[in-house]
């Protein structure tokens, strides 16, 4: 909770890692937001699982799902990158802009839609390769050919996902000797090499001891006005801890949408102050 | 429950395996007995370099070797790529209806012909509508017929190992499906692949039913030197010497049965190695 109230006095988290980094200040109340989604229905083939959500994900902040099991927040994350489409029998109603672009639209690339957002897994998936091939193979197939070009990105992914002098000396070994904390970061920092504006997290750390959460807990902070992240959690304390904002869903519907600080301290709504409180869910 | 009487059974049933398995083992260690000695004497260089002759003491395996080798080279070539492919496309692309339902359920049941079926109808279609005539092209094509349903299955089987997330991790960085499945998914897949491979590879080389139908060779005195010339093979080689009335041709024959055996096991062996590996691939 302490966390959370210094983001709103909206100070950006102090960047501790040295790097070259230029992260820009999370954009204001009023900048155009990075994902807009309007009236939002989704099905699983005769299921509802989304009812009507509309909400604004602002860029530059860590925006935390929360609520209970089934509740359609991994759903609702899914719909921003598309990859529900992969399910078979799905199907929507509504609009999703990210970034001015309408991603249902007819136009749409996947391609360059998965390269502008992000994802990473409730299960680390690291390919079962080298830690290099891991971070190296988004680049290389979005087009990135030069070896010292590819030893670059990889070096500054892995620097960003706080992994590199961990495994700087044995870039070569398959990512699955490592620890289940480090393929997560692993993981991350196979996200970031392609450059992405948003970064979608479904419940990143929740397969995790509490160290490996912390680290991953903290790198969210580090990164957090340069991408604008969206994560799903189940861990309340974690959403309290690393989010600006917070959306609460119950029964695929969005019950309440605000500031973190203020959801968690006064909610609007009976629905999200019992959940929060710890009465159901 | 009475422990005593449990652990009788258990016991009864335990001898009762080893037994099944030592009538299994023995069978084949007497055959492998009774191939050796009567052929260990015949296996020689001279032996694999020869003709065949009429004299038994000059005849020899070079033909059918070198046919058997070509045979399974080209084999390779035309069944891998088509049952790769095959796979793939049921595994990663075609959606679940009842139309893939029925290729599945073909496939499956062509893998229990009797190859000696695969053999006529090879004979029909390559060797007399092709024209292709009784070639080394005909044989690769019936024996590429004969193992696509296991290559299919097996390796279906391997890419379906592949974890899911794997893939899902290959799209949300913005792969297609075919680079997903060029980078990814074949990559993890290929021991597995490669281990049904060649275990298909295997069984196509001692096939011989399929050969002697299309009518490959047993009286060969050159090599093959085309795809379109004639050619002999091992297991045919073999059979024609054990059908002549003369003793010593049957020693011949369990020489170019011991050639065969031992084809037969380093394909095998490698088929291990891969098989080691993938699962070293996969640990942890």
């Amino acid at each position: 909770m302490r966390h959370s109230v210094a983001h709103n006095l909206d100070i950006p988290m102090i960047n501790t890692a040295s790097s070259n980094k230029q992260s820009e200040q999370p954009q204001s109340q009023t900048s155009t937001p990075c994902i807009a989604v309007r009236d939002l229905n989704f099905y699983y083939g005769d299921t509802q699982a989304l009812f009507d959500i509309s909400l604004d994900i602002e860029a530059g902040l860590v925006t935390a799902l929360i609520g209970p099991s089934g509740c359609g927040k991994s759903t609702f994350l899914r719909t921003i990158n598309r990859m529900n489409d992969l399910i078979a029998g799905t199907r929507h109603e509504g609009e999703i802009v990210v970034s001015g672009h309408e991603i249902y639209g007819k136009k749409t690339d996947l391609v360059s839609l998965r390269k502008k957002v992000g994802m990473v897994f409730q299960r680390s998936n690291p390919f079962p390769k080298s830690i290099f091939e891991n971070v190296a193979y988004g680049p290389k197939i979005h087009g990135t050919k030069n070896k010292s070009r590819l030893a670059e990105i990889v070096e500054k992914s892995l620097l960003r996902a706080d992994l590199w002098h961990e495994v700087k000396d044995r870039l070569g070994d398959s990512a699955l000797a490592l620890s289940g904390g480090q393929q997560q970061r692993l993981c991350i920092a196979r996200a970031l090499a392609v450059d992405p504006e948003i970064l979608l997290m479904d419940e990143p750390a929740s397969a995790l001891d509490p160290r490996s959460t912390a680290k991953i807990e903290n790198l969210i902070a580090e990164l957090r006005g340069d991408y604008t992240i969206v994560i799903v959690t189940h861990n309340m304390q974690q959403a309290g801890r690393v989010s600006d904002k917070t959306a609460f869903f119950c029964d695929g519907k969005l019950v309440e949408y605000g500031d973190t600080e203020a959801i968690f301290t006064k909610p609007q709504q009976q629905q999200t102050e019992d959940y929060i409180r710890g009465r159901f869910g | 429950m009475n422990s005593a009487a449990k652990s009788k059974g258990e016991i009864a049933f335990h001898l009762l395996g080893i037994a099944a398995v030592s009538i299994a083992l023995l069978a084949l260690c007497a055959l492998l007995i009774d191939i050796i000695s009567s052929g260990y004497s015949k296996v020689s260089l001279d032996f694999i370099t020869s003709y065949p002759s009429r004299r038994p003491a000059n005849a020899g395996i070079a033909a059918a070797l070198v046919g058997s080798l070509y045979l399974m080279l080209l084999t390779a070539c035309f069944s891998l790529p088509l049952g790769v492919g095959a796979a793939v496309y049921l595994e990663e692309y075609a959606t679940e209806n009842k139309f893939s339902k029925l290729i599945e359920l073909n496939i499956a049941n062509l893998a229990g012909v009797p190859s000696i079926i695969y053999g006529i109808l090879g004979l029909q279609l390559f060797v007399r509508y092709a024209n292709l005539e009784r070639s080394l092209l005909a044989g690769a094509f019936t024996m590429s017929l004969l193992i696509l349903p296991i290559i299919i299955i097996a390796s279906r089987e391997a890419i379906r190992r592949v974890p899911d997330s794997i893939r899902q991790a290959a799209f949300a960085l913005g792969a297609t499906r075919w680079e997903m499945i060029r980078d990814q998914v074949i990559p993890a897949a290929f021991p597995g692949i490669m281990t049904g491979c060649i275990l298909a590879f295997s069984r196509a080389i001692g096939e011989t039913a399929p050969l002697i139908t299309l009518g490959a060779l047993t009286y060969i005195a050159f090599l093959p030197d085309g795809l379109l010339s004639p050619f002999g093979a091992l297991p045919i080689q073999a059979f024609n010497w054990i059908s002549r009335p003369q003793a010593a041709f049957h020693d011949n024959a369990a020489g170019a049965i011991i050639i065969l055996l031992t084809v037969l096991l380093s394909m095998n062996i490698i088929a291990v190695v891969l098989r080691g590996r993938f699962q070293k691939k996969f640990a942890t």
